[in-house]
């Protein structure tokens, strides 16, 4: 457990774009690991919803650069994140220590991941679904796949990582963010995917697997969120991470794993008419929505709580 | 006329027993450095400029320590007057965590923010644990003290020091300013102010500050981090990523399990919106 330090540190004015960025690319990465999971351990009929994995992936991503860099204070620097063009040091510019380093070659890495994947789900998903391809069949299609769902993982998480790596408040007093974002990320991922998948007639064979998922990340989640609040105990920064007004965000994080605590799609009836189908799908965008904020209102807790 | 050559780190020791709180330093500083600064404000007390940031590399902290009782002699410390200033660390948090490598450590040893090669991305500006560094509204990059660079470049010493009256700013190689407070903290014990102490002359904070302090208090009196407090973000790489791993792992296994039960039991529970 990291040892409490008294802080004297400035705030780095990290709000909205960030916020968003953190959200996208939490979506995202969790996406792409759950469209790859399907693919591995999948077996055919979950190949529609894979696809559907790999279409939020790239979707979610879209926004994540341009969010990213229309928060730098010279957002046509985007590039020195890559590129030392210091005099005498020129080259690339790679730091391991350093997590927001690290994350821009990933997100460089996941995003023609991601690109390429989304590419070849729409071709596969026009042709003969029997017909071999490259990146899902074999050893080189379980490598792609394997690696891409690495770095899904990874731009999902990192973002915590950074937080923690700095000398703020609340951020540096937990080494738990980066698991955190994670468990919240693919809380959101499963219950959007679940609910994209039910909704559509070639991806509902994959629906029972999201629900069962669906419980299981929440639940991690919530015991993340245990371990979270012990670790800021020693450091005295309970306070200001729960203090008013983030308190609120937080309860708006916790309803948004009520859906998926309670399993929002078994309760639904097993033989439905109509109408009650029609509830039924009401009642899950409405729940999928509410996970959704709920990831979103658990990185603003942790973003705006420590500034 | 201290001779400055690059090679052997130069910094400051600044002796906060003899500062007046005149603020020749800030203005000197803007004046070379061409910082237009902030508007003033006007408190309780003596303090116009408020903190350092991206127009204040100098900043004079007026700390109100006036015992109650008139009575007690105040041994420097009624008043506790301190130029801050970017330390310099030997190990800076926010060389550490810069992911474009605008900040460099110079021929001089000192931490610069190349200007032309930030983007402006504040990491730095969440690692410094003093809250030295800030925005520069204009520029949009991030800025702080450059130890006058241009001017060690030109062998002139810099701007404060140049300025100091009383030479609480004392400018020179590190080395040697570390003996002279060594000196200058023994000459202070051995009249009875017992509480002088040097801050970051050793190694003890960030592996030794380039511009160092005496104190006439508690570090924390004066806003800054004590040798137990003075860390390092890298400190929660390990554990961050070792907590996401974790995580990871157990984020696998629940989709794994989600899988195979369905392959248990392919007839499955229901799912909303869908008709069975």
């Amino acid at each position: 457990m990291p040892e409490p330090v008294e802080h004297f540190a400035r705030d780095p004015e990290w709000t909205w774009y960030i916020l968003f960025y953190f959200f996208f690319a939490g979506l995202s990465g969790g996406s792409y690991f759950l469209a790859s999971l399907l693919r591995i351990n999948g077996n055919r009929l979950d190949e529609p919803a894979a696809r559907l994995g790999y279409y939020v992936a790239f979707l979610a991503l879209l926004p994540c650069p341009v969010l990213l860099t229309l928060d730098l204070g010279q957002p046509l620097r985007f590039w020195h994140m890559l590129v030392n063009t210091t005099p005498g040091h020129e080259g690339l510019a790679f730091k391991y220590w350093s997590p927001m380093s690290v994350g821009a070659w990933a997100l460089v890495v996941f995003g023609a991941i991601a690109t390429v994947s989304v590419i070849e789900a729409w071709l596969s998903g026009r042709r003969d679904p029997d017909r071999a391809s490259l990146l899902r069949d074999g050893v080189p299609g379980k490598v792609w796949t394997v690696v891409g769902g690495l770095f899904g993982l990874f731009v999902a998480s990192y973002t915590g990582v950074l937080l923690a790596v700095s000398n703020q408040p609340v951020w540096s007093d937990t080494w738990l963010l980066g698991g955190l974002f994670l468990a919240s990320a693919l809380s959101g991922s499963v219950a959007l995917l679940g609910w994209l998948a039910s909704s559509r007639r070639d991806a509902r064979a994959s629906a029972p697997v999201f629900v069962r998922a669906e419980r299981f990340y929440p639940a991690l989640e919530v015991a993340l969120l245990v371990v979270f609040v012990v670790t800021l105990i020693p450091a005295g920064a309970l306070g200001q991470a729960f203090g008013f007004p983030w308190i609120l965000l937080w309860l708006v994080a916790l309803v948004g794993l009520v859906p998926g605590l309670t399993g929002r799609f078994a309760a639904q009836p097993a033989v439905a008419g109509r109408g009650e189908v029609a509830v039924g799908s009401a009642v899950a965008t409405v729940a999928t929505l509410v996970v959704l904020l709920g990831v979103l209102a658990l990185r603003a807790a942790v973003i705006f709580s420590a500034q | 006329m201290v001779e400055i050559t690059p090679g052997k780190a130069y910094g400051f020791f600044t002796d906060t027993s003899v500062c007046i709180g005149c603020k020749a330093c800030e203005v000197a500083c803007k004046a070379w450095n061409e910082l237009p600064g902030d508007e003033p404000s006007f408190g309780d007390g003596y303090d116009n400029t408020g903190q350092l940031d991206a127009q204040n590399w100098r900043h004079v902290q007026f700390i109100d320590n006036v015992p109650d009782a008139t009575s007690v002699a105040g041994q420097g410390k009624a008043w506790l007057m301190m130029s801050d200033v970017c330390k310099h660390c030997t190990h800076a948090s926010c060389l550490e965590v810069c992911p474009t490598g605008a900040i460099i450590r110079t021929e001089f040893d000192s931490v610069f923010i190349q200007p032309d090669v930030c983007n402006g991305c504040r990491d730095c500006i969440a690692a410094c644990p003093y809250g030295v560094i800030e925005m520069n509204a204009e520029t949009k990059v991030a800025q702080k003290c450059t130890l006058c660079y241009d001017r060690l470049q030109g062998g002139l010493e810099p701007a404060c020091a140049k300025a100091c009256p009383t030479q609480s700013i004392q400018f020179g190689p590190v080395i040697e300013l570390r003996e002279r407070a060594q000196q200058r903290v023994d000459v202070l014990h051995a009249q009875g102010v017992t509480e002088a102490r040097l801050y970051g002359a050793d190694d003890d904070v960030y592996g030794g500050l380039n511009a160092f302090f005496l104190l006439m208090d508690e570090p924390e009196k004066y806003n800054l981090p004590s040798a137990k407090d003075a860390v390092l973000p890298s400190r929660n790489n390990a554990g961050g990523y070792l907590a996401t791993l974790f995580t990871a792992a157990l984020g696998v296994i629940g989709g794994l399990i989600a899988l195979r039960r369905r392959r248990e039991r392919p007839a499955d529970e229901p799912v909303a919106g869908v008709e069975e």
